[in-house]
């Protein structure tokens, strides 16, 4: 695959947040301010970026019974490195993340690009995949949060918009707020894909993986869509 | 006594897992479709928080925080036990207990990756709780999942007979019904604090 494609694939046509439904649970928390939003998504990226290449690396030395445990040994260490350079040089931005920050563990994007992409491809490309990735996930993530922000706060990155501080709609800020944009921006994802985007069979955890780790009934796995679609229809 | 129910109904409602906290939202979409589905993976996911608690708390206070410091190693650490814990869980299961095995076992290798199981452990530790207090922590969590999943199993069932416009078909009607179900949850909060508070 062309290198410049294989980058820019994760930006929108693969964005793992809005197309590909995957970490779901750090987009929907950390969207409240954008700089802890872009935070999560440079600390997300780098994590990605290093554990792809070091997977791809050990591709051929990691036995594929056991490449789940391995996967995660791997990134739970990048994730601890980031942790600590986080507390070190931004005490603020690592307090406001907390515990999300040691989630990007079991975040999926992260599992998912190492089943899929990295346990196959050589270093360089793997690499570029998770710069991809990574840019896919800020990009979705900052933009949820500039929404919630702007309009739940009345702020953007901490400067308050003139009208819109005095007279906020906090409910965005909030958790219900967090569900209603998300869904609001997958809306606008499929309308402007025209339905073309990637269908939902990978909806959920499909390269998430506890998935990958040995489910054994992939009906009962998180890609009900279809074969229930196809029961109630029939 | 009273603290106690506290506890798990702080734990379970007003800072619910799902719904207020945003851990664990992909079984949270993908498997509230059916009712039994619903309830199979929420008790596989009490059992294993409440387990994987009871493990990790000791291994972080007597082992971590020992008289070397090894709390940064607390990430590694505590995926790695409660991957094992769960692979553990679901072969001892299989062997004694095959009625329970064949109704949760489906369920447990997904929850391996379940940013809930990982959260509440480390929650508990970072609140500071005492051992009863983290168990019953953990229970909350996990009934608040069960109540969070159920809920919305319901609600799904309805959404699916709905007819939504084209672009809001499939995930964006369920994140938008998801919303409202969040919402609801604000006012259980309100109970409680008037309650107990």
């Amino acid at each position: 695959m062309n290198r410049l494609q294989n980058l820019l694939k994760g930006l929108i046509k693969e964005n793992p947040v809005l197309v590909l439904i995957l970490g779901t649970c750090p987009t929907l928390a950390v969207s409240t301010s954008v700089t802890a939003a872009l935070g999560m998504g440079v600390a997300a990226t780098v994590v990605l970026i290093l554990s792809n290449m070091a997977i791809s690396a050990l591709r051929n030395v990691i036995p594929s019974r056991v490449r789940i445990p391995c996967y995660i040994v791997v990134i739970a260490g990048f994730v601890t490195i980031v942790e600590l350079v986080m507390e070190a040089y931004t005490y603020s931005l690592y307090q406001s993340l907390g515990v999300y920050l040691s989630l990007i563990v079991v975040n999926c994007i992260i599992l998912g690009r190492a089943e899929m992409f990295a346990s196959k491809n050589g270093v360089i490309d793997s690499a570029i995949d998770g710069i991809g990735m990574g840019l896919g996930f800020t990009l979705a993530i900052a933009a949820m949060a500039v929404i919630r922000e702007v309009f739940g706060a009345g702020t953007f990155m901490g400067f308050k918009i003139p009208w819109l501080c005095e007279n906020p709609f906090s409910i965005m800020t909030t958790a219900p707020g967090g569900f209603f944009v998300y869904g609001l921006l997958i809306a606008i994802i499929n309308k402007i894909s025209n339905g073309k985007a990637i269908t939902k069979t990978e909806f959920g955890c499909a390269g998430c993986a506890g998935c990958a780790a040995g489910c054994t009934n992939r009906e009962a796995c998180l890609a009900p869509e279809q074969s229930n679609d196809k029961e109630t229809k029939a | 006594m009273k603290n106690l129910i506290f506890v798990i109904l702080t734990a379970a409602i007003t800072n619910n897992y799902v719904l207020v906290k945003f851990l664990g939202i992909c079984p949270f979409l993908g498997v509230s479709k059916k009712l039994d589905q619903a309830v199979g993976m929420s008790l596989a996911v009490i059992f294993v928080e409440v387990l994987a608690t009871a493990v990790t708390w000791p291994i972080y206070h007597l082992l971590l925080a020992g008289r070397i410091d090894f709390t940064y190693m607390e990430t590694i650490v505590f995926i790695l036990v409660i991957a094992a814990l769960v692979q553990l869980v679901e072969i001892v299961l299989k062997k004694y207990v095959p009625a329970l095995h064949k109704s949760l076992g489906v369920y447990l290798p997904l929850i391996t990756t379940n940013c809930g199981v990982l959260g509440v452990t480390m929650n508990n530790i970072s609140d500071g709780f005492n051992y009863i207090d983290s168990l019953l922590t953990a229970l909350g969590c996990g009934l608040g999942f069960f109540l969070a999943m159920v809920l919305f199993s319901g609600v799904r069932s309805l959404v699916e007979e709905s007819e939504p416009p084209k672009s809001f078909e499939g995930l964006p009607i369920t994140l938008v019904s998801a919303a409202i179900v969040s919402l609801a949850f604000y006012g259980f909060a309100g109970i409680i604090t008037k309650l107990f508070g």
